[in-house]
Parts: C-alpha cells; sequence; structure tokens
C-alpha cells in the first residue's frame, strides 16, 4: 500500500479545517475592509486619509514606533548579550520576566506606565524637573511602545547568540583583534538578520497597539492621538466608510511589514518568528 | 535540529576565555541592562501593586468584590473558555497539515496563518463592526431573526478568537517539524489507525508545546483589549471583560478600583510566565518552538 505524502493519514482533514477557520474568522472578515472601502469614490477615499488628523496621526504612530523600535534594537541586543553570556544573580528571573509585555494585559501596561512616567509618578518626579515630561506627550506614546516591544529582538538574538561557534571569536582574538572588532566585525554581522526581524516585529507591533497607548498619550487631535484610536473615534461616530478608509491605508502598511519577515525568513529556510 | 544543541558546558569556560570581556564593560552592560529593564518592566510591574493596596486593604477588598467586577471575572473567563479551546483545535490541525505534509503554497499559509498579528486590535475589531454592525453585511438579517452577535457575548469570542489565532499554531508548527514523523510512522506500520497514532503518539510528543499555547493563548484571550472594546458596547454587568472594567474605573478616577483589578490581571501574567518557565524546562530548552518569539 503505498501512502502520498510522506505516509500519515489526515491531510484532508486537518488541512479542510484549517482553511476553513481562517476563512471564515480571518480572511472574510478583512475582505469587508475593501467591500466597504468600495463603496467610497476615489476622491472621497483620498480626501478621508489625506485629512490633516489622519496625516498627524500617521506621523506619530509611525515615528514612534520607529523610535520605539530602534530603541528595542539597541537595548535588544544588549539584553540578549548579558542574558545569553554573562552571570550574575537573578539572571533566570530577569529572562522570564522579558516575556512580561507578551502576558500583561495591554490595558494594565497602559495605566501602570502612565503612574510610572505621570509628573508625579515615581520616575515621572525626576524627569519633569529636568524638563522631561513623557506622559500626556508623544514621548510617553513610545514608551509604551517600548514596553510592547521589549521582548521581540531579544528573543530573536537570544538562539542566535546562544547558537554561534565560540570558534569563530577565539580565531579573530587569536589572530590580534581586539573585543570589540571581534564584536563589530565578526558577531554583529551574525546577529544581523534576526536582530532585523526582531526590529521589524516590534515595529509592526508598536503601529497597531491601542491599549498601553492611550492611557499615557493624553489623546489631543493632531497632537497625541495614534492612528489606531482615530479609528476607533470614527467607528464610535458611526462613520464606518472613514475609519474603514484609514483602516486599509494602516493594513497595507503592516502587511507589507510581514512580508518582509516572512520573505526573509524564508530565504533563510526557518520558520519565521513572528510575535 | 542542530539549532538546538546545547551550548557548551561549563568545562568547556576555559576554552571561552578569548571571548571574555574586561570586568569593567561586564559591569557597565549588565548595569545598563538591568536599568532599561527597571525603567520599562519593573517598575510597571511593581506601581500595579503599590496602587491597587494605596488606599488600604478594605478598599482593594471592595473594588474586586463588587458585582460589576465580579460580573467582569465571569465574562473574561466565559470567553477565554470559548477562545481557547478553538485555538487548540484550530492550532492543533494546522500544524499537522504543515509541519507532516508537503503541498504547494505552504509558505504562503504560513503566512496568512500570521496575519492577526499584523492587524492593530482596533481594526479586527472593526472587521467584526462591519459583518454585524446595524449596518453591516448580515446586520439587518441577524436583528430581523433576533441573533444578537455585537455588544453580546458572539461578537467578545470572535474579534478574541481573530486575535490570538495563530498562537498555537506558531508554538506546535516549529516543534512539530523539528520532531519529525519517524514515531508516527512506526505506529502506523505497527497497525495502529489514524487517530490512535494522533491521540497516542502524536500529541504526547508535543504536549509541553500544546500547554504551553494554552497557557499564552489562554492570557491573551483574558487581556484582549483594543478589540473586545470596539465590539463590546461597554455595557456594565452585562458586556464589560476585566480589562475594559479597568478602563472604565481608570476614567471615572477611581484610581485605586481601577488598580485592584488591573492586579488580578498583573497575577494572571505573572502566573503565565511562571508556567511558561516550567514548560520550558520541562520540554528542554528551546524545544517549546523554534526561538519562536509569541
Amino acid at each position: 500500500m503505498s501512502r502520498k505524502r510522506g505516509a500519515l493519514p489526515g491531510f484532508p482533514l486537518a488541512m479542510g479545517f484549517t482553511l476553513t477557520y481562517l476563512s471564515v474568522l480571518v480572511l472574510i472578515p478583512l475582505s469587508t475592509v475593501l467591500l466597504k472601502t468600495a463603496s467610497l469614490s476615489w476622491g472621497q477615499f483620498w480626501h478621508i486619509v489625506t485629512a490633516p488628523r489622519a496625516l498627524a496621526s500617521y506621523r506619530l504612530s509611525i515615528g514612534a514606533a520607529l523610535a520605539a523600535a530602534v530603541v528595542n534594537l539597541v537595548f535588544g541586543l544588549l539584553l540578549a548579550w548579558v542574558l545569553e553570556r554573562y552571570r550574575f544573580p537573578g539572571k533566570r528571573l530577569l529572562d522570564g520576566l522579558v516575556d512580561l509585555p507578551f502576558a500583561l494585559p495591554t490595558a494594565v501596561a497602559g495605566i501602570a506606565l502612565t503612574a510610572v512616567y505621570a509628573g508625579n509618578g515615581w520616575l515621572g518626579r525626576f524627569l519633569e524637573p529636568l524638563g522631561v515630561k513623557v506622559a500626556y506627550t508623544p514621548l510617553g506614546v513610545a514608551a509604551a511602545l517600548v514596553f510592547v516591544g521589549l521582548p521581540f529582538v531579544v528573543r530573536t538574538v537570544q538562539p542566535v547568540l546562544r547558537d554561534l561557534d565560540p570558534a569563530i571569536e577565539e580565531a579573530a582574538a587569536s589572530l590580534g583583534a581586539s573585543r570589540w572588532q571581534a564584536f563589530r566585525r565578526i558577531v554583529l554581522p551574525e546577529l544581523g538578520p534576526a536582530a532585523l526581524t526582531g526590529f521589524v516585529l516590534a515595529l509592526a507591533r508598536g503601529l497597531g497597539e491601542y491599549g498601553s497607548v492611550i492611557f499615557i498619550s493624553g489623546n489631543l487631535p493632531m497632537r497625541t492621538e495614534i492612528t489606531p484610536l482615530l479609528i476607533m473615534i470614527k467607528l464610535e461616530e458611526y462613520d464606518y466608510a472613514g475609519a474603514t478608509a484609514i483602516a486599509l491605508v494602516f493594513l497595507c502598511v503592516s502587511f507589507a511589514l510581514l512580508f518582509t519577515v516572512n520573505l526573509f525568513s524564508w530565504r533563510q529556510g526557518r520558520a519565521p518568528a513572528v510575535a | 535540529m542542530s539549532r538546538h544543541e546545547k551550548s557548551p558546558s561549563p568545562a568547556a569556560d576555559a576554552w571561552r576565555d578569548p571571548r571574555g570581556e574586561p570586568r569593567w564593560v561586564r559591569a557597565l552592560l549588565i548595569g545598563l541592562a538591568l536599568a532599561f529593564l527597571a525603567f520599562f518592566l519593573l517598575a510597571p510591574l511593581l506601581v500595579v501593586f503599590a496602587k491597587a493596596f494605596e488606599n488600604g486593604l478594605a478598599t482593594y477588598a471592595a473594588a474586586i468584590r463588587e458585582p460589576y467586577a465580579r460580573a467582569a471575572v465571569r465574562l473574561t473567563l466565559t470567553v477565554a473558555a470559548l477562545v481557547v479551546p478553538a485555538n487548540l483545535a484550530f492550532g492543533l490541525a494546522a500544524a499537522w497539515a504543515i509541519a507532516r505534509f508537503e503541498f504547494r503554497g505552504k509558505n504562503l499559509l504560513v503566512t496568512l496563518i500570521d496575519l492577526p498579528f499584523a492587524v492593530s486590535p482596533v481594526i479586527a475589531g472593526m472587521l467584526f463592526v462591519l459583518l454585524f454592525g446595524a449596518q453591516g453585511l448580515f446586520g439587518p438579517w441577524l436583528t430581523e431573526h433576533g441573533f444578537k452577535v455585537l455588544f453580546a457575548l458572539p461578537g467578545m469570542v470572535l474579534a478574541t478568537a481573530f486575535v490570538t489565532a495563530p498562537l498555537v499554531a506558531r508554538q506546535l508548527i516549529p516543534l512539530m517539524r523539528a520532531q519529525g514523523s519517524d514515531e508516527e510512522e512506526a505506529a502506523l506500520t505497527l497497525g495502529a489507525s489514524g487517530w490512535q497514532t494522533f491521540l497516542r503518539v502524536s500529541l504526547p510528543k508535543i504536549r509541553w508545546g500544546v500547554l504551553y499555547g494554552i497557557v499564552l493563548s489562554n492570557a491573551r484571550a483574558m487581556g484582549e483589549f483594543g478589540a473586545v472594546s470596539v465590539v463590546s458596547g461597554h455595557i456594565r454587568g452585562r458586556t464589560n471583560t476585566l480589562p475594559l472594567h479597568v478602563e472604565i474605573l481608570y476614567n471615572e478616577y477611581q484610581f485605586s478600583a481601577a488598580f485592584a483589578v488591573a492586579s488580578l490581571l498583573t497575577l494572571l501574567a505573572i502566573v503565565t510566565l511562571l508556567a511558561q518557565a516550567v514548560l520550558d524546562r520541562l520540554a528542554g530548552r528551546g524545544a517549546t518552538g523554534d526561538g519562536a518569539v509569541r
């Protein structure tokens, strides 16, 4: 008896269920965005998505997400390095704590960060006399996005660092390279693809984030209003066409990021590591 | 797979010497890392409990015992109890199809499974408003026949299921790929049926990964905010989950109460992290996924 497809049964059932579930829950709902936007003329669509308030929200969302992803790239590499290479008390605890943003509900993160960074908060009271206002400013938005995106770079870089062959760094040292040279010219290029994947994931997560941001941002139109909040406001005003048009623009950006990461992972021949 | 090789044993540390940094560099890097974690993780974590107990134990107890808070707990548990099994079934089916068989378009399917991660929670909620709202595609039909999806439990379950859909699948696909199917093939050769093989051979092989996925999607389902916020309608005692209850209390300036309820969700997050650490250890490091970030 010859079985096709690797000799195991269950392919039609598993595949059928997967595709049905995905279609009903994800693909059909997503297609309504196109359907709804199609009810607008091109002129109307353009008018909505380029309104000053919408443009200001893209600027803030993209700017803050980029800034947070850069912070997370730098500190993610640092954390991965420290957690993989050094020994110090409490290391295991911290390693586990890195996943907190994945487990903590975003609304809780939002009110907690606001409490920490508000003018009378634990850290805000030291930052404000220095002229650094975090809560209710774009900086607060970025701080919240640093929190939600924190684990991505750490968790993509850690396994690569763990599997790095010690011999290459030893060779560099024996050939006279300094530690810094060895890190910059040998270790960093090896970590590059993983770090970049983590960076894009943190960016994508930051773009769409809502719960942790709305409490700390202050939500002033044109100043501290992120795009997901603008969509929310339009929905509450029953302006479904407006909400959908802006959502479509936003989805295009997010999907482009997701496909970049996945293409990247296919090239490297392994499953993409995604949030 | 070679990616899961253990790091060199401590005995090999002498070998690692050329990779050591000067002491002050180590201290500086560790210090920077700790400061970063203290600012962004530890402070928010601790502030929740500090604020929750600010006005004493009695206020705390009252906040989590009042009827609306209890109703929110019940609804949150109900949503999770419905969403997590759905995620599990989807995750198992998707992982079985993707990790055990070769077919065209596999990469595309993997990307489609990831799609919900790229959708802002607010947009995810909006999708179900477009489908089931009063002006939505199925809205009028549903109202006519007396079904309530939006601003009711079904809508909240759908929105939560959308947002958490990839979690179990993402956990299991790399795990099952790494394990291969030799044992399954042996079981089939020895005369086991397909279901027997799945239940007795495949499922035990991935049990820690499955549990990990359950724990994670449970935490996400209970904590979901943006998507649920759009479809819930915020009816107190009826369509308010715990995170939404936190928001309402906070916006009413009942800060102690908001943080008290938030502390319940924080405990859930801590328990989740602990369970993940235990499962990681049981499965051997890295075995719960290909370094997959959740």
